[in-house]
């Protein structure tokens, strides 16, 4: 009996290792049914290919090191536009959040910009700035600034008034009150604010690159689409999607922090 | 006798034509536990505002000769700090990094959570959380404490328990006490002044003395006589018989 005791890993490293096994289990059946449509031949390899054809498509990528220039150029937009929608519009959404006056004047054109498709910007994005890493980051600005600010905004206005009271109990004003009450109360808010924007972000770059790139992963699909090479296209947005989930895995890393937890498990 | 720490005088609170306050006098003196009880939304908590200078009054004076902390009905500790670090955060006015090592040492002790100095506040139970809030607020350099509901959330056994603390930290760290509760028997067994205010707009209907030394059992004589007749005050006790028993031995103003 004592033997079967020392010989189980801790519960927590067990269920840790059984989370891993079952979330492979959706992407094993995904390309179990489609090798098994690709070998039925439903459709000409020319329009779907099969995943060992994609898998070679991606050594070839890889081999060749367009793929890791077209990551690196991709993540470098995505980065530099979601930072600086973040830099930007988390104060911005600190003066919403607790002037109500800022809120009347500028939240009715906050919810204007923010219902316009970021895509639509893009005209005016190669007309102003041309083609390569400016345009997409403006892109990727413009869809991720305005939720940032709306989001931040809401956080804060519904931070409960008792710790703004404790903190003035406390002696706490001005920079004191900003860093230790107002930003560690929306922490847990605007990280899962990141994780979407973030997202959405990484969905931009690929559209931006599309059309006004001459690099990066989205110009890779295009560039695919162009010379007829559906393996290449598909290998490419596996890699788009490979990406999309790391990036969303490092920011749910944040909310392990100790101090945010308490957002998450209440 | 010593000069009043709290001194409410003639003060009206009115938010426009909705009258809260009117001509309200009260004095809190040094030492004083004062337990404020009333019907719901008489402006119990609104009196507590007004004491700690959250609110101001329309009309009359509001004097405070002492520093001020209150304790909240809702979890007032700060959710991303450690139970050691809020309770640090009640030691800013002491200098010296060591020395408020060591009081926070001490306060921790002294609500019995040192073992709980590197947990999160939503990691504790609801007694422990009110227990941190207390040394938090013990922490501070303030001599006035005032008290909204501050046990109101937790469960009946956990209310009980809060209560004989309360009065034991107090006996450790005696500090000026107002309390608002809606608990007539807590108010009875832990203060030495129970002030029954009237419907809105709050005044003072009567004010009921008791002598007896904390801690004080809810069957001791004098809190019982007290309880039955602050709620036939408040038109909860209906029993006139029973309560004029009762309302012997009371010191009732």
């Amino acid at each position: 009996m004592e033997a079967t005791h020392r010989s189980q890993a801790p519960p927590a490293r067990r269920h840790a290792r059984r989370g891993l096994w079952i979330g492979l289990v959706g992407p094993v059946v995904l390309v179990a049914a489609w090798a098994v449509l690709a070998a039925a031949r439903l459709f000409p390899e020319s329009l779907f290919p099969s995943p060992l054809a994609v898998a070679r498509g991606l050594a070839i990528e890889a081999t060749s090191g367009r793929l890791w220039d077209d990551a690196v150029a991709s993540l470098f937009r995505v980065t530099t536009g979601f930072l600086l929608s973040v830099a930007l519009g988390v104060p911005c959404g600190l003066l919403l959040g607790r002037s109500p006056w800022a809120r009347e004047a500028f939240l009715p054109l906050v919810n204007f910009f923010r219902s316009l498709s970021p895509l639509a910007w893009i005209p005016f994005a190669i007309l102003w700035l041309g083609i390569g890493d400016p345009p997409a980051i403006f892109l990727i600005f413009m869809a991720a600034f305005f939720p940032v600010v709306l989001s931040t905004a809401a956080a804060v206005a519904s931070i409960p008034s008792v710790y703004f009271r404790v903190a003035r109990d406390l002696g706490l004003a001005g920079g004191e009150l900003l860093w230790q009450v107002t930003l560690p109360a929306i922490a847990p808010h605007v990280i899962t604010t990141l994780r979407v924007t973030a997202g959405l972000s990484w969905l931009v770059v690929v559209a931006a690159e599309m059309i006004a790139g001459r690099d990066g992963l989205g110009f890779a699909v295009w560039d695919a689409r162009n010379g007829l090479r559906i393996d290449l296209l598909a290998a490419n947005m596996v890699v788009i999607g490979i990406i999309g989930v790391a990036l969303d895995r490092v920011l749910v890393g944040l909310t392990r922090i100790p101090s945010v937890r308490w957002g998450y498990e209440r | 006798m010593s000069a009043p720490l709290l001194r409410f005088s003639r003060a009206r609170l009115a938010f426009g034509p909705l009258e809260v306050l009117r001509e309200l006098d009260l004095e809190v003196r040094a030492g004083e536990f004062v337990a404020l009880v009333g019907p719901s939304g008489c402006g119990k908590t609104t009196i507590l505002n007004l004491a700690s200078g959250w609110l101001a009054p329309t009309a009359g004076a509001i004097d405070r000769s002492a520093g001020v902390r209150m304790v909240f009905q809702q979890d007032g500790l700060f959710p991303w700090r450690t139970v050691g670090e809020n309770v640090r955060l009640g030691l800013r006015h002491v200098a010296d990094e060591a020395e408020r090592a060591r009081r926070e040492s001490e306060f921790l002790a002294l609500v019995d959570l040192s073992p709980f100095a590197g947990h999160y506040p939503h990691q504790l139970s609801g007694g422990m959380r009110q227990r941190a809030e207390l040394a938090r607020a013990l922490a501070g350099d303030a001599s006035l404490l005032l008290m909204d509901e501050p046990f109101s959330s937790l469960d009946y056994l956990a209310r009980l328990r809060m209560r004989a603390e309360l009065a034991r930290l107090l006996e450790e760290q005696p500090r000026t006490v107002v309390l608002v509760t809606h608990d007539i028997e807590e108010a009875a067994q832990l203060a030495d002044r129970v002030l029954v205010l009237s419907e809105r707009p709050a005044r003072i209907r009567e004010e009921v003395r008791l002598q007896a030394p904390r801690p004080r059992a809810a069957t001791d004589a004098d809190v019982v006589r007290a309880v039955h007749h602050i709620l036939t005050l408040l038109g909860l006790e209906s029993d006139r018989e029973t309560s004029a028993v009762a309302r012997g031995g009371l010191e009732v103003r």
